[in-house]
Order: C-alpha cells, then structure tokens, then sequence
C-alpha cells in the first residue's frame, strides 16, 4: 500500500494502481475517453491529464502508477484549462450536428464539451472530410465523427482479435479505417457490432431498419408481426433509466402492439425449438460417429467468422438456423397456412440484441427456397425500437404488461438463458440428457458454463458417454480451439461459441453505456427468468410439441430440414486476391 | 598475411569455431600464444600496413560517403581510374567515409610511400589530371585545392588541423571517420579497434562498465540527454529472460545527418559500442532500427555485421567466453516518430509505430515486453572510447553536467557546410563564426534553428549560450540529435515557424489528440498571419487571424503539457521561441502586413518605377495574370488587385524598374 496525496486529499491505494482509480477510490472523478479497463493504457486521448509534483509535463491519470507521497491536483487550473482545450480541439475537428446525430443525448464528446463549458469556436479551422462507410449490410462507419479515442480498434484486435480495422495515415489526416480503405463488407469484419458500444461518438452505429418496418406497418396488405429475442427483454429498461437487469418482458409485448405489430411472437418459443433441432443433430452426430465436435449456430457473427477464416472447418457447425430465423420460416409456413395468411405478406420483424442478426436476415440461403421469401424481413436493435418508441410516443414506464400471442408464443426456462454466455449450452444439456437417458436432469443450473471467463469447459456422464463440452465467451477466445480441431487434437464433443463478450445481452445493438457492471447484472436477470419459470427444459414446450404434432412430424425430420436448417459456405477464399 | 583472421603460422589456433580469448590483443600485439619473431614481424607489417604506414604503391582515397556520392566522388573515381591507367602509374585507390566537410567534397586524399596522406578538396573529374600530375608525378603539392596534412605536423605542408573548420573540433566519435576503410574490420582493428570490448570481456564485470559510463558522464545524444550509464544500470537490474539492447539510428530531423556519417564511414565503432552495452545489461540480442533512407548506412552496417560473425566477435560465446550477442538491422519506414523509443519498440515489434505512455520504462519493459535500452548512434559511438581511455579522460571534457564532445550536422546559411564535433561547452557563436566561417555572400545572421523540429530558434544574443544540455534548455531550444541550422536576414522567421509545424504535422503519428489537432490549429494560427488585405475576404478572417494570435500561446502550452511523446511536447518550442525571440518580426507581419526578410509572399507588392522603366513590355509577356497595364514606350504600371506576386516581372525586368516592398 501507498499514500498519496489527492487534491488534498490523503489517500492510500495498492501499489501499482492507477491515479485515475485511485482517485475514484475518494470519489474524484476524472473524465476518459480511449481508457478501457483491463487493457494495457492507451494513453492517445489526454483528458484524463492531471498535474503531479516534480512532473515537468501533466501526466495521464489513467496510464500512470501511483507511488509513495505522490502529490496529485486534479482539479487545478491548469488541468482545467488542458482539459477544455482538448475537448476544443476534438470539437473542433467533429462536423458539430449534435442535433441531428443519432446518438444525440448519449455521446461522451457531447457531454465533455458541456461539462467544460465550450461557448465558443476559439480553434475553428479545417476539419477531417470523409464519406460515411454504408457498404456493410449491418454497420455505418462515419469517420467524419470518429475523434480517433482508438478504443473500436481495441475492442475489435485486443478484444475480439478480428482486426477489421485500425489507424492509418498520418497527423492530421489519421483516420480509422478497413483494410485498404475498402468498405467494412469486403473487410475481416463480423459485425458483431462491439465497437458500436465502446464508440463515444456516432461514428460507429447499426444501419437501421426503422424506415422499412415503418413503411411495412403503414401498409395495409402487411401483416406485421414481431418477435423480441431473450436478451433484449433485460436490457431494454436500461434506456428508460431503470436499473441494469430488469426484466422488461411485459411492457416489451405491449408496447409493440401499440406501434401496430398485429402479432408479437417469442424468439424463445423458437429457442426451444431449436434445442430439439440442435440436441437431436448432435445425438445423432454422436450416435452416428459423424463430424465432431459440433459447433452452435446461433451467433451468426460467430457463423461468419468461421466462413472467413476457419472454412474447412464449416462441416463442424451445426446446420440449425438461428431461433429469429426459425421463427421466421415457421411463422411464414405453420403459421401462415393456419392462420389463412398469404406467406408474401406477413412481414416478420426481429427486435435483436444484435447487429449482425440484420445482414443474417439478408442471407439468401435463410429464405423460403421456392419463392425466396426471407424468413425474416427486417431486423431491429433493442436501440432502435427505443427510437420507435419515442417516435410512436409511447411511454415505456407506465406500460401495463401483456402476453406473448399464442402458438409461437411460449417458451421455457432453458430459452430464457440463450441471450448470455453458456445459456445454449445449459439448454441444450437439459435436453440431450433426457433424449438419451429418458429421465429429466435434476439440478439444471450447470455452474461450470456459466460465468465471464473466455472459455469455459465441462464434462457430463451421460449413462456410459462422457459428453465434453466447452463454452467459448467472445470471439477473441476462439482460434485456439479451432487450431486444435484443425490439429486433430480437440477432445469436446459439443461447443457454443457466442461473437460478444458475455453473450447476446453485451450484444452490438444493446443500450450504449460503459457502466461496468453491466454484464453481470443483465445475466442475473435472465438466469432469474429462468429460475422463476415453472417449464425449465425445452422438451416441456407444449407449443412446440403442437408444431412437431402438426407440422413438423419431428426433430431433423424432411419437413424440419427444409425449413429450419441451412447450409454455410467456405469463404476463406474471397481474400486470396 | 593481408587479414588478421589468417594463422601467422601452425602454432596460432584461432578459428572462429574456435575462437580464441586474446585474438583481439593478438592482431596489434601478438602472438601471444607463443613466441615466434617471425610471426610478430608479420603481424607488425600487416599492421603497418593497414594504418598506411608502410606500402610500396601510392595511395588514393576518395570520399565516398552519401554527400561524397552526391558531390560527384563516383565521377571523379572513374576519371582517377582513367587517369592512372592512361599515365600506366600504378596505385591503390581506396574508398573512404566521410570527413565532415560537406562544403567541400569532393575530397581526395593522396599518400606517397614515402610521404604523408594530404587532404585536397573540391576535386572535380576536369581537376584529376592535375592532381595526379602534381603529387604522384611531380611528387609535389598541389597547392590551389590543398586541405592539408594528416599524421605528425611536418614544416612543408600545412596541418589539417591549422584549417579552421577543424581547427576547434574535438574528435571521438568521429575519429576514424573518413581516415579508414568502413568496409574493413582490419582496418578497425590496426586502428585499435574492439580493444575496449576485449578489456570489457577479460577484465571488467557488467558492474564495472556501467559505473565506468556512469562515472563518465555520458548522456543519450538522441535529443533528451538522460545518462545513459543510468538506463544501463535499470535494465541491468532487471530479472528476464531476454534482454535486448537497440540502436536508434532512424534518424529524422530536418538538417541532421551525424548518425549517418558515422554509420557509413566507421560501422564498427558503433557494432562495439552495442557488443559493450549488451554486455553490460545482459541483452543477447542487438537490433539497429535504421531508416530505409540510408541505403549505404545500411549497407556498411551488414557488411560490418558479416564480418564480425566471421571474426568471431558477434554469434555465441564470443572470444571464448560465455558471452552471446546477436545483431539485427530493422529497417525504418521512413515515420519521422519511429525515433521516439516506444514508437521505435512498437515498428521492431511489427506494429503501427505509434508511442505508448510510459511508465513502464523500456529498460524495464521494452521490446516485446522485455528489459531493453535504447541508445542513439552517437552514444554508442562514444562507448568504446570511454572505455579505452578511462571515464576520468571522457569526463575531463566539456562542463559541469555535459560531458564529452558533441556531433552537429552544420547547413543552411553558412559558409562550411559540414558535421563537425565539438567539445561540450563551446558557444554556439564558435560554432557559427569562426568553425563555420559566418555567413555567406555578405549577408548578417538572423538565427540559428538547434535540434531539429523540436528545438528552438535562437538570435544573435545569446549566442555567447554554451553548447551543453542545460544551457540549451534555458533559452528555448535543446540539443535534439544535433541539426544546426544556420538563418540569415533573408529568412523569414514566421515562415520558418510554418515550415516546422508543416512538418510536425505530416509526421505527428496521430494517436494523441494535442499533437494530432493542436499543431495544425497552430499552423492554421500561424499561416493566416501572413495574410494581405487583399487575402482577407471578410471580417470573419480578420477577427480570425487576430483571435488566433491570443490563443496561440496558450494552445502552445498545452500542447507541451498535455502530449503522450516528446514529438509532440517539443512541437510549439519553434513557435515558442520564435515568439520570444523575434516578436518583432511577428507584429511586423500582423499589424503592418510586411515581411522584412520578403518571404511571405502575399505580403509583398510590386512595383515599376516609372523613372526607370522603359516601357518595353517583356514584363507585360511574363506576366500571367494580365497584371501589368502601359502604353509602349512608357512606363508601365502593376495592378495590384490583379497580382498573384509570382515574381515573374522582376526577374524579367532588364532595367531593373521594378522594386518588392
């Protein structure tokens, strides 16, 4: 332990500790802005400049070690003065369109330049001129915007280990940018939408569908209905100042209906069912000593990935479509053949944790093979439908809770745990357990793959099988266990991979904030749903049992592959120029 | 024998599987292992021989470093050649570095067997024939390009020392440069060469070297000047696996061009000062990061490199001890930031070469997160040498906290042109007047830009200022790796500010936001200043041009305050300085819109005297923009509104009628 001297203050923190935590320690805040916690410090951005004796220059709160008899202002003139003409210099060289900028009310530029009080264009000059990057089908990239805090290309090499993008050029011409300066569709890009979160500015946002679901709602001949994926439900609430983690299920259903959706279906109905899909393809995997380990399929960011960078390695994914995109085909087949709709005017919108779930939708090989009807049409962020919300003049708070519609509606307890790390993988134990012994599961929390570490592994004694699994949290986490299978080496049976840190609830279309806690909070939330739930195993699905009744006949049966898996293709290739 | 790795007879064993602890003493004072006359006067001839002190055919070297090869020493090689061979004289020609006095390359020396080695310069190929004449045909001097004598001052011919340019230079690191062979380890060797490492290696502990350069008083000639016995003794007391000791030889700064000189005219000297350090921290590994820029520095580097390994002297168990070290050149490219430590590190490392905050310090955590030291050339040239000649020698040089000698790269606005070195604690006037020899073409000094982009610009007042870390930094500028840049009356001082803070802005990395945005609002700042009347298009400029001048002392100071490298802390001193020092030149420019030194372009105005003028009308021709109105046969007249202030008239003008104001 150290002591030091902070404003004043004494205070006593670890050695080796940062100025700018332990300055938190006494509740002194000092602004960041390309700080990110657990990272090696960046150092590129300076506001977090404070002044220490003995030290020619101010320092960097947020890079620096505290030691003995430190003596530390954080708050002297001169800091303030470094500060505001930071924050001067940033705004100078930003296009200033706070008023038409979607990220309007939650951008860090914005609020650093009214907390040092900016009222004048005293460095006023030339600014940066770049086009905005429309080329993905889930992403924007407005460099225009970009003030160059480098926290996007950390998340996305450091983090993620994808490294679609980084800093090129020089000086005042720096920039961040693709491979080439090429567009992000064409780049190593799996838009898995994380530096979105970490973006302080708009330069980073979804592409949004809210024009086509608007004009969809508008159109008489539309039958519009809308499913809300597991993770959006616990999350949602945080736009509206509520706490982190709660469950928003109800209020979600009813203020749906109220923009004009004339169904509001359960992505978790389609969670369930794709345990049956999924459970049976690896039972018979397994039985049939066909590719193994097999891979979950959910995460089209991790889909994507996969296809460009570990293509011979396709075989291992499991074929299942994503829940949205299952939900989509039956809705557009069982559903519509039910309910007398025209499969060509139900328009099937997703309300996703995620950015990658729109280019999925885009897909051609997730549609209807006849007509080429996409399962889903269009895709919206849990941000997004906020904005829908405020635009319809709704108001979320005083929302009474309302019932999923029926038969795409119910859903277990297993669904509920899909939007976080491990959850796939609990449910679909729940359910290979009882397919091959006959008897339920008794304990269902399965601790080992819960959790934040990077990859998670277990065993289960299945009768005389012993089942290895492993859950891979974050994309940055999975190239050593793809070596290995490349290797020949991997002893796992069965892997859930999840693109996003923490799983769909740290999705890249979740509210945008950096409160740290967010993760475990809004996993607390959904493993509370289940929890409360009286179904906890997907094979208690009565809906789902309906379906395969009426419809399906069952699990991987002819019917069920043509509507609910697909195929991935090798696309390592496309780079090979 | 003609090298030293040749057995002088059966009874020397050394190879370099093999190689043997005293090969280095062994070469100038050997055998050592046994005792044979024979084999010493074989050793002893090929010494003589290879200092020049014995041969039986003339000698000539020619300069051939980068500003040799500029200056035309490739022609004046062939025409040498050609000479000779029309003449049927025989003789050795050989290639050399660089001497330092850039102004007058191309020099040539030329040695009889039994004469001294005299210097002659500003040879051209149409000269050849008469110096060959004069010294090996006539046996005689060639007065009219004489430079001078080397060796021991003889009564006949004048010194090279007597000349002024060298007169005042101290030289240690710069000792061997242009006198020897850079493509011959023998060569250094016969000039005492490695016998410091030999001594390190034999007699000293690591302890011992680092208080011997602590006790020296070295600091790092990169810019910063932080001792470097201090860096040692850090990364020394580091527990590691690997260490690794690096040379920052991506030299950068505008005007400068010392690590070159000594890259290509003595690589040796720098490959011992490295073989010392990595020694002394324990670092098996060496790289030098040196820019593409410098093809031949490169060049001479692998060549040195090649050779050591086929002494014995770089590779594993070195001399037969249990010291290793490896050498590695990474080549810049071409980012005026890789020479700030961590950027350098992150380049090595194959990274964006982009600075990290520090701490953690290199020589605790450096290159691919190892304990590791970064020395500039310089510094590692001066190694060797101190530890030949003992710290208390390398201390009793220069002042109270600098010590030793200094290498500045002399250009710009002054006679001799060159790299001189000079003991620590010179003035800066010295250097200008007297080893420079002032100001050309008559014209009176204005300032003299020191270290580089992050330096400062300093007047004739303080030109009495010593030439030493402190002294520098009390009036503005700093030593930086030593460009010296000499303005006269003719140079614009806000201009020159442009000029640096353009440059600051193309090489800024971008990472950090006061260096990235802030330097190009000061050279927004500085680049209305110079703005005429007629430039101003509203009221809104104007306010503009005013409000910058208020806020650029404090952008100033917060760009020095707030920058994550030292590129980005030293990028207002030009401005800073500038302001200090020549304020009066900046209101000039401001408030009565005229350069005195007629630089800035928009603020001149050009005039015909009707008087003179004839009324011709070749002005009328050159003029592109119509801008020139008279009847023929009179005077004519410039409309102002419609000049560009190209220039075009007054250079055409043959009576002289047109006057700039």
């Amino acid at each position: 332990m150290v002591e030091l001297t902070i404003n004043k203050i004494k205070v006593k923190a670890e050695e080796g500790m940062t100025i700018l935590d332990a300055a938190k320690s006494v509740g002194i805040h000092i602004p960041t802005l390309c700080h990110m916690k657990d990272l090696f410090p960046s150092g590129a951005c300076r506001i977090c400049s404070v002044e220490v004796d003995g030290q020619r220059n101010l320092i960097p709160a947020c890079a620096y070690p505290v030691y003995e008899n430190m003596n530390v202002e954080t708050n002297s003139p001169r800091v303030r003065r470094a500060r505001k003409t930071i924050v001067e210099l940033l705004v100078e060289n930003h296009p200033q369109d706070c008023l038409i900028c979607v990220r309007n009310g939650n951008c860090e530029l914005q609020k650093l330049s009214e907390k040092y009080g900016l009222r004048e264009h005293r460095y006023a000059g030339k600014k940066k001129d770049h086009a905005v990057d429309i080329s993905s089908a889930s992403m924007e990239r407005d460099p225009a915007k970009c003030i160059l805090c480098g926290r996007c290309v950390r998340v996305c090499n450091e983090i993620q280990k994808v490294g679609a993008i980084d800093f090129t050029n020089r000086g005042f011409a720096s920039t961040v940018t693709t491979p080439f300066n090429k567009g992000l569709s064409i780049s190593d890009c799996i838009l898995c939408g994380q530096c979105i979160l970490v973006c302080p500015t708009a330069a980073l946002r979804e592409k949004s569908h809210m024009k086509e679901v608007a004009s969809a709602l508008e159109n008489k001949k539309k039958y519009v209905v809308a499913q809300i994926a597991p993770a959006v439900r616990a999350t949602l609430g945080e736009e509206y100042n509520m706490p982190l983690g709660v469950d928003v299920t109800g209020k979600l259903v009813t203020g749906l209906r109220r923009l004009g959706f004339k169904k509001v279906f359960d992505t978790n109905f389609a969670a369930d069912l794709t345990i049956w899909e999924e459970a049976n393809e690896l039972v018979k995997r397994i039985q049939e000593k066909k590719t193994l380990p097999m891979f979950t399929s959910c995460c089209p960011g991790w889909v994507k990935y996969i296809e460009q960078n570990y293509g011979d390695l396709i075989d291992h994914v499991s074929s299942c479509k994503s829940p949205h995109e299952m939900l989509g085909a039956v809705a557009k087949s069982y559903y519509a053949k039910k309910m007398g709709i025209n499969p060509e005017e139900l328009f099937v919108t997703s309300i996703m944790p995620c950015t990658v779930k729109k280019y999925e939708s885009e897909r051609p090989e997730l549609s209807e093979h006849e007509q080429l009807i996409p399962d889903v049409d269009s895709v919206l962020t849990t941000r997004e439908l906020v904005r829908f919300f405020n635009l319809a003049g709704i108001d979320f708070d005083d929302l009474d809770d309302e019932e999923f519609d029926s038969a795409l509606g119910e859903s277990t307890g297993a669904a509920a745990i899909f939007g976080t790390s491990g959850g796939v993988m609990e449910a679909a134990l729940r359910m290979a357990y009882y397919k091959l012994t006959g008897k339920h599961l008794d304990i269902l929390e399965f601790e080992p793959v819960r959790g934040f570490d990077g990859l998670k592994e277990a065993s289960v004694q299945i009768n005389d099988l012993t089942l290895n699994i492993a859950v891979v949290n974050g994309i940055g986490n999975v190239d050593p266990v793809l070596d290995e299978i490349r290797a020949g080496k991997s002893k796992y049976h069965f892997i859930e991979v999840m693109a996003c840190p923490g799983g769909c609830i740290n999705g890249g279309g979740q509210p945008i904030h950096q409160k740290p806690e967010k993760i475990v909070k809004r996993m607390k939330a959904l493993y509370d749903i289940d929890k409360s739930m009286t179904k906890r195993r997907s094979y208690e699905n009565e809906s789902v049992q309906t379906l395969y009744k009426e419809f399906l006949v069952e699990p991987g049966s002819h019917k069920s592959h043509e509507l609910l898996h697909t195929e991935y293709f090798n696309r390592s290739k496309k780079y090979e120029h | 024998m003609k090298t030293f790795i040749e057995l002088c007879c059966s009874e020397c064993w050394h190879t370099n599987e093999n190689p043997c602890n005293s090969f280095i003493r062994c070469c100038t004072e050997g055998p050592l292992c046994h005792h044979n006359p024979e084999c010493e006067e074989k050793l002893k001839k090929l010494n003589r021989q290879l200092r020049f002190e014995e041969h039986d055919l003339p000698i000539i070297w020619i300069g051939m470093g980068t500003c040799g090869l500029a200056a035309g020493a490739k022609k004046v090689e062939e025409a040498i050649k050609a000479e000779l061979e029309k003449l049927n004289i025989q003789a050795v020609i050989k290639p050399t570095g660089c001497i330092g006095f850039c102004a007058k390359e191309v020099i040539v020396d030329v040695k009889l067997p039994d004469g001294e080695r005299v210097s002659y310069c500003e040879i051209t190929p149409k000269l050849v024939g008469k110096l060959i004449q004069k010294t090996i045909i006539e046996k005689d001097v060639f007065t009219e390009k004489l430079l001078g004598a080397h060796g021991e001052k003889s009564n006949s011919i004048p010194h090279i020392n007597d000349n002024a340019f060298f007169k005042h230079q101290l030289k240690i690191v710069l000792e061997n440069c242009g006198i020897i062979d850079p493509d011959s380890i023998d060569a250094y060797i016969a000039y005492g060469g490695f016998k410091a490492f030999d001594k390190v290696l034999r007699l000293m502990s690591p302890i011992e070297v680092i208080k011997e350069i602590l006790d020296a008083g070295l600091r790092g000639r990169g810019g910063g000047g932080f001792p470097t016995g201090k860096k040692w003794e850090l990364a020394h007391a580091q527990k590691a696996d690997q260490k690794y000791i690096i040379c920052n030889a991506d030299e950068g700064d505008p005007g400068a061009f010392m690590d070159r000189s000594v890259l290509e005219s003595d690589p040796f000297k720098l490959v011992e000062g490295m073989l010392i350090g990595g020694y002394a921290i324990g670092a098996s590994v060496g790289y030098i990061y040196c820019r593409a820029e410098y093809p031949l520095a490169i060049e001479k580097l692998q060549s040195a490199i090649k050779q050591c390994e086929k002494y014995g002297i770089l590779g594993d168990n070195i001399l037969g001890s249990d010291f290793s070290f490896h050498l590695k050149i990474k080549k810049g490219a071409g980012a005026f930031v890789c020479g700030e430590e961590t950027a350098l590190m992150a380049s090595i490392e194959g990274k964006r070469g982009m600075p990290r905050p520090r701490p953690p310090f290199p020589s605790v955590s450096g290159l691919w997160n190892k304990p590791s030291v970064v020395n500039n050339v310089e510094t590692f040239a001066n190694v060797a040498t101190i530890i030949r000649k003992g710290s208390a020698w390398f201390s009793s040089i220069g002042t109270k906290a600098s010590k030793g000698t200094k290498v500045f790269a002399l250009s710009g606005k002054i006679i001799n042109t060159g790299l001189v070195e000079v003991p620590m604690g010179v003035t800066l006037g010295e250097i200008v007047f007297e080893i420079g020899g002032g100001i050309p073409d008559n014209k009176k000094f204005k300032a003299v830009q020191i270290g580089g982009p992050s330096g400062g610009c300093l007047p004739n007042e303080v030109m009495d200022t010593l030439v030493d870390y402190d002294s520098l930094r009390q009036v503005g500028a700093m030593m930086g790796s030593g460009g010296f840049v000499v303005m006269d009356e003719g140079t614009c001082m806000v201009d020159v500010a442009k000029y640096f803070l353009q440059f600051i802005q193309n090489e800024s990395c971008g990472k950090c936001v006061p260096c990235r945005e802030g330097t190009k609002r000061m050279l927004e700042i500085i680049e209305r200043i110079p703005q005429s009347y007629r430039s101003t298009k509203n009221k809104l400029d104007e306010l503009q041009r005013f409000k910058g001048i208020i806020y650029l002392q404090r952008l100033a100071q917060v760009i020095k305050d707030t920058s994550l490298c030292g590129l980005g802390q030293s990028a207002p001193n030009p401005i800073l300085s500038g302001l200090h020092y020549f304020k009066h030149e900046y209101e000039e420019h401001l408030y009565e819109r005229k350069c005195r030194a007629g630089v800035c372009k928009d603020l001149l105005t050009f005039e015909i005297d009707n008087n003179i003028c004839s009324g011709c009308g070749v002005c009328v021709k050159k003029c592109a923009t119509d801008a020139i109105v008279g009847e023929k046969g009179k005077a004519h007249y410039i409309l102002q509104d419609k000049c560009i202030r190209c220039g075009m008239c007054f250079e055409a003008c043959r009576s002289c009628a047109i006057t700039v104001n």
